[in-house]
């Protein structure tokens, strides 16, 4: 029977970090994973990251999955794909099925590392086809390059349900609705602003009644619910939808533990039937580890670091590392976590409602309620300035740990400090040059440039933009405001893309210097 | 879980009990619902008796859906009930290649 160091379950986020890491160290590592593709969800990932610039903020998630697999390509790493692991068994024998056959394998330590699967909520007509999963649709659209409907609505505000609608939009869908039962934005406010910007309502408090349709959706119902959950008679809402997206949560995909003896538990707070680890992500079986989602939920970035922590233990259990060089690496990327699980959204913070942020702010309620925040809130918060020039104006108003925009701007005129999840605050002092640096490196597209004054009678205001096609110099249009409605006309007066934006390009609009402070996206078209 | 003695409210059907819960073995809520009143306490029962859970999916899209029924219909919360056993093969393997799934020679 074949024998390796280490084995990992899973050629996602978490088990190619483990895999570099136990190999770097000298372990013999084989990656099984039941896809085509490897990389679990990162190459469906086309939006950039949040962090630090030392964790990978601001490179798109796909990209970071190349980065993974070279690396682990060139520790010597073996990445078998088509290959379904079926079962662990005592004395850490693996079966894995390749190609036609079934593989009986040993591990001196295993590394679960097998992600989360997407949960589902039932509605008359859930069977039918059209209604999907934001995971699907993300595959569709961004792995096969297929549209998965022309209009669609969303359920489930969280960073998925959001990031995904972005996404759907970018792949030229119109998103009529997104709707949540829950009464708050779920995600990051950046994500929700920027899709409620492009004209999508948000609808909390909202669920599905029912999905219209014989053989496929050609229409959903959504109504408000009261505090039981229960739609209220008279509230509901129609509209002509071909695909209705579903984004409600994940659940850990653990039964391989569970099936390795590991002691389990059902966790809410990691949503879901999860094994036990301790710090190393070691569970009750000695030798085998969990990192990743399977172990609770969380995202890819801190996936990658419980799969480095794993991968480091794991040789050091193994003897290819001493106790004390393990304890060091292990402390700098046990740093790097707690570093990620800081903030508004940290797990610990699930369920909690608060109110201000860290600076003694109020948080945006509007941005809770309808995705964006309003006119009169948006004033309070430490990056929106009024000064003479151009200037940045950011609109970031939740305390999450990312600090891109801080470095980004060559002439320091953005100050985070050492807390990364310190709202951005401008130094007037320091002389904005108007180089964009900031608005592309701002993964929530939460910068902006904008002259309030350039004398002539109008404002200027440079804008992050994804979608193709450009607009072109010249071009007409309406600008609109943070709510995604029209506020005042607009002409297109610069273009600009560069490499060291990565794909984020620069419109700047020229608008009537009265709606400086209100025009946030540009709208192909005429009139208002 | 295992209290057979467990008294539960009587069976009322509700408006929804045709809605289908999963759909690889088109189980429907109410087929659920009177699983638990017929004495399927636990998921194993309840995948046992109707085969909930045991299709292609193998109960990816349903399972937190069937326990959040049974839960609601033996008044627990969900996380009071533990899952199904996890068991070879985890994901549906041809017979084919499992025949060929032969003891090797030492």
């Amino acid at each position: 029977m074949k024998r390796y160091d280490m084995i990992v379950v899973g050629a996602g986020p978490a088990g190619l970090s483990a895999a570099i890491e136990a190999a770097k160290h000298g372990l013999q590592v084989v990656v099984y994973d039941e896809n085509a593709r490897p990389g679990g969800q990162l190459f469906k990932q086309i939006h950039k990251f949040f962090g630090s610039k030392e964790h990978k903020a601001k490179i798109r998630g796909f990209h970071i999955g190349e980065e993974l697999l070279a690396e682990a390509a060139a520790l010597g790493v073996t990445v078998v794909l088509n290959a379904i692991v079926i079962g662990i068994f005592p004395e850490k024998e693996v079966t894995v099925k390749v190609e036609d056959r079934v593989e009986h394998i040993k591990g001196d330590t295993i590394l679960i590392a097998t992600g989360a699967s997407e949960n589902m909520v039932t509605f008359p007509g859930w069977t039918l086809p059209g209604v999907i999963g934001a995971g699907a649709a993300q595959t569709m659209m961004n792995l096969h390059g297929t549209m998965p409907g022309k209009r669609v609505l969303m359920l489930g505000s969280g960073n998925v349900g959001l990031v995904v609608s972005f996404q759907l939009m970018q792949a030229g869908c119109e998103v009529v609705a997104l709707a949540d039962a829950a009464p708050r934005v779920g995600g990051y406010g950046v994500h929700a602003a920027k899709v409620a910007r492009c004209g999508v309502p948000f609808y909390l408090s909202h669920t599905i009644v029912s999905a219209e349709g014989t053989d496929c959706v050609t229409g959903v119902t959504i109504g408000q619910v009261d505090q039981n959950w229960q739609i209220i008679p008279g509230t509901e809402k129609h509209f002509d939808v071909d695909t209705i997206c579903l984004a409600v949560g994940l659940s850990p995909m653990s039964k391989l533990c569970d099936m390795a003896g590991c002691e389990m538990e059902d966790n809410p707070a990691k949503a879901g039937f999860v094994p036990k680890v301790n710090e190393y992500g070691e569970t009750s079986v000695s030798g085998i580890y969990a990192a990743g989602d399977v172990s609770g939920i969380e995202e890819a970035s801190s996936a990658m670091i419980e799969g480095r922590i794993a991968g480091i233990a794991a040789a050091a259990k193994l003897g290819y590392l001493s106790e004390e060089a393990c304890q060091k690496e292990i402390a700098i990327q046990e740093a790097a976590l707690d570093g990620l699980r800081q903030g508004m959204f940290a797990p610990g913070m699930r369920g909690k409602q608060i109110t201000e942020t860290e600076e003694g702010v109020a948080i945006s309620q509007n941005l809770l309620q309808h995705g964006f925040v309003a006119e009169e809130e948006i004033v309070r918060f430490p990056g929106v300035t009024h000064q003479k020039g151009v200037h940045p104006v950011i609109e970031c108003t939740q305390n999450i740990p990312c600090n891109p925009c801080q470095d980004a701007c060559p002439k320091h005129c953005i100050r985070i400090g050492s807390n990364i999840t310190a709202l951005p605050s401008i130094d007037a002092e320091k002389q904005c040059t108007g180089c964009g640096m900031c608005v592309a490196s701002c993964s929530g597209q939460a910068i902006f440039l904008v002259d309030e004054d350039c004398g002539d009678g109008t404002a200027e205001i440079t804008l992050p933009y994804e979608f193709l096609p450009l607009p072109q110099t010249g071009e007409k249009g309406v600008a609109l405001g943070r709510n995604g409605k029209p506020v005042c006309e607009a002409e297109i007066v610069k273009v600009r893309s560069a490499k060291a934006f990565d794909h984020t390009n620069l419109l700047t609009m020229k608008v009537a210097k009265e709606f400086a402070m209100q025009a946030r996206f540009f709208q192909k078209g005429e009139s208002v | 879980m295992n209290d057979r003695n467990r008294a539960l409210k009587p069976f009322v059907p509700q408006p929804d009990d045709d809605l289908i819960v999963c759909r690889c073995e088109e189980i429907t809520k109410g087929e659920i619902r009177r699983a638990v009143h017929d004495g399927m306490f636990t998921l194993t029962e309840i995948r046992r008796y109707l085969r909930t859970g045991m299709g292609l999916c193998q109960g990816q899209t349903c399972t937190k859906l069937v326990k959040s029924i049974v839960a609601r219909e033996l008044g627990v919360r969900p996380n009071e009930l533990g899952p199904a056993t996890g068991r070879a093969p985890m994901r549906p393997i041809a017979m084919r290649t499992l025949a060929q799934d032969k003891e090797e020679t030492k």
